[in-house]
């Protein structure tokens, strides 16, 4: 894979997520305890072997920065290549909206790049993917694209990209559609390309007028490239709403989506911190839960996910929640199907309750 | 190398046999303490905190685990241009190789080091001890005190005491005596095995420890008995926070369940 370079393009959608992401973008939303949604994206290609990543800045980049920092704990604080930021050109006068100009702008990063290949890839879906048979089954079908994307096994609301293929995984078809459905092949907002046929992608829709990547560069020109689709079948979430990240948090739960991300060959980097291992009070009672290091637990905790440094008090009962960093839930409260933003506070005998299928959402920084 | 005010020196040479089975394989700093560290955090933490980031470590027994641990030092922010963490392994010279032979002794063949790094004062600690402490107070009041050497001492339950090196101290603090394990303690300050000196000071009593054949090569067998028969400015440090030697396995134990505690 040292002839392929990532992009990691985080100017996505983040309309249906808006409660959570009002400070930040959606991939750099806590996930699974310790993570931030970038982490597998940007994991996946340094496992796969590539060195050399650029990460397309959003409006909101501070979140972003302040995760990857210089790259080192995802060994891309290099040298020669490494990680890269790709800001956004600030423009008022410019009409244009959408991505598109902003690769436009950063061309002559892409351009003096060592690698062959192009691998693209948005930052707001969970997997744990090896590159590498992507990288194979593109040279082996000649493809000028090779969009990977895994078939939906529920229905969906929110936008996606869906595809339809010939049985060698010639793309037939490729819409942008409002929800998805059982047996849906949906796109994971990953490609493989050359570099010249990126390039050229680039300069031609953005001189004529094109604003967004996908919808200008590839689905409207679709005819003029043989676009091949490349399945994956291991697990996927994508994180477009409030619903999909309280889902796909709880998934994690599940022991074998848990072993599937992280206990395999290839492990999930993320931003390395120092706390103290977590503290089981006499008190606490735990079941079939994700605990991050630096929590204090003195309550119930029932399949639940916990960030780092959260304290839970005596009396209280968490159940089927997602509380991030540095909360503080005190004395008999009682939280169920709740997602706490960082750094809330609960004090004392709050009872807060949201629905399965429509969590409660605390915003950063409240105090209840 | 730019200069330095305080170099520390780590001593994590030693073979730990009182840890039994569990420095079989790997030196006593490796071994894994409080469910996600080593002991060599501790003293390594500190020197971070206390804003010390020229860290030699001193290592000689089983030390691939060590080294590997340690790597760039990053994990403390100690991967510095001109700083961090320095591996010191015993090595060969023109005329053949020598292991360490005491505490002293590995310190004296390692001052090219403090040479080149070329501090006003060195610190030396023993990468055995489970404590968080901010030396740089103790470099203040080493400086106060126009010392020549400041040794960390911490009060031991007086029944114990006969089982440490102990410190007559007059009211200023400044060392009259030191006892090793002594069957009737006068006080009950006993040595941390922290030590700062001034780095000439220091030198001078390695240089003379080196020549002498009968000497064990120790600080606290033969370095501080001398600078105290010289009558040498010694003074004691007085630490009051949680200290703990982990060099036997009940006392391992019992440090490790000491943090189960509120």
């Amino acid at each position: 894979m040292k002839t392929v370079m990532g992009i990691i393009n985080l100017q996505e959608d983040n309309s249906l997520i808006r409660e959570l992401t009002d400070r930040r973008v959606v991939e750099s939303l806590p996930f699974a305890g310790r993570y931030r949604l970038i982490d597998f994206a940007l994991s996946s290609m340094v496992n796969s072997g590539v060195q050399n990543v650029g990460v397309m800045l959003p409006d909101k980049p501070r979140s972003v920065l302040d995760h990857l920092r210089s790259g080192k704990d995802w060994d891309l604080a290099r040298r020669h290549d490494g990680l890269f930021y790709l800001p956004a050109p600030h423009d008022e006068e410019s009409r244009r909206r959408g991505d598109l100009r902003n690769f436009y702008y950063n061309l002559d990063f892409f351009e003096h790049s060592s690698q062959k290949y192009v691998l693209l890839a948005g930052g707001s879906f969970v997997y744990n993917i090896n590159f590498n048979e992507l990288l194979r089954f593109h040279q082996n079908t000649n493809a000028d694209i090779t969009m990977v994307y895994y078939t939906a096994s529920h229905e969906a609301a929110g936008r996606s990209t869906v595809i339809e293929t010939a049985e060698n995984g010639l793309v037939e078809d490729i819409a942008e559609k409002p929800a998805i459905y059982d047996g849906s092949k949906v796109s994971m907002n990953v490609f493989l390309m050359e570099k010249r046929i990126f390039i050229e992608m680039i300069r031609y829709s953005y001189e004529h007028g094109g604003q967004d990547l996908l919808l200008d560069g590839i689905i409207r020109r679709s005819d003029e490239y043989s676009i091949y689709a490349y399945e994956h079948d291991g697990y996927v979430a994508h994180v477009d709403s409030t619903a999909s990240y309280y889902k796909a948090n709880m998934d994690i739960l599940n022991p074998s989506v848990w072993e599937e991300l992280f206990m395999g060959e290839n492990s999930i980097y993320t931003k390395v911190k120092d706390e103290v291992p977590v503290q089981y009070k006499d008190t606490a009672v735990v079941k079939n839960s994700l605990i991050a290091n630096g929590c204090i637990i003195r309550g119930e905790v029932e399949n639940s996910i916990l960030f780092r440094g959260v304290t839970i008090e005596k009396g209280v009962k968490v159940k089927n929640s997602i509380i991030m960093q540095k909360c503080d839930v005190q004395e008999n409260s009682l939280l169920e199907n709740v997602i706490c933003d960082k750094n809330v506070v609960i004090t004392k005998e709050k009872w807060l309750k949201g629905a399965q299928n429509y969590p409660l959402i605390v915003a950063k920084n409240v105090v209840i | 190398m730019r200069k330095t005010e305080c170099l520390a020196m780590i001593l994590a040479g030693g073979q730990g046999s009182r840890l039994g089975a569990l420095t079989k394989k790997i030196a006593k700093p490796a071994v894994p303490f409080g469910g996600k560290y080593r002991i060599i955090d501790f003293p390594l933490s500190n020197c971070a905190n206390s804003g010390i980031d020229k860290v030699g470590v001193l290592t000689q027994y089983r030390p691939l685990e060590l080294h590997n641990y340690l790597a760039s030092g990053s994990a403390w922010d100690l991967d510095k241009k001109e700083g961090g963490v320095f591996i010191l392994p015993p090595y060969a010279r023109e005329k053949g190789a020598d292991w360490y032979r005491g505490t002293a002794d590995a310190i004296y063949q390692n001052l090219n080091f403090i040479d080149l790094a070329d501090p006003e004062y060195v610190l030396i600690l023993s990468g055995d001890h489970i404590y968080t402490m901010d030396y740089s107070w103790m470099l203040d009041a080493h400086k106060a005190n126009k010392a020549e050497a400041t040794i960390g001492v911490i009060e031991v339950p007086w029944d114990e005491a006969p089982r440490f090196g102990i410190m007559n101290t007059d009211k200023t603090g400044r060392i009259e005596e030191f006892e090793e394990k002594p069957a009737k303690p006068k006080s009950n300050l006993a040595s941390m095995g922290i030590y700062i000196f001034n780095k000439d000071f220091l030198k001078k009593y390695l240089e003379e420890d080196a020549k002498d054949e009968t000497s064990s090569h120790d600080f606290g067998k033969n370095i501080i008995p001398k600078m105290l028969a010289d009558k040498a400015r010694l003074y004691s440090y007085a630490f009051d926070g949680y200290w703990k030697d982990v060099g036997t396995i009940e006392s391992l134990w019992q440090a490790n369940m000491d943090l189960l505690q509120d």
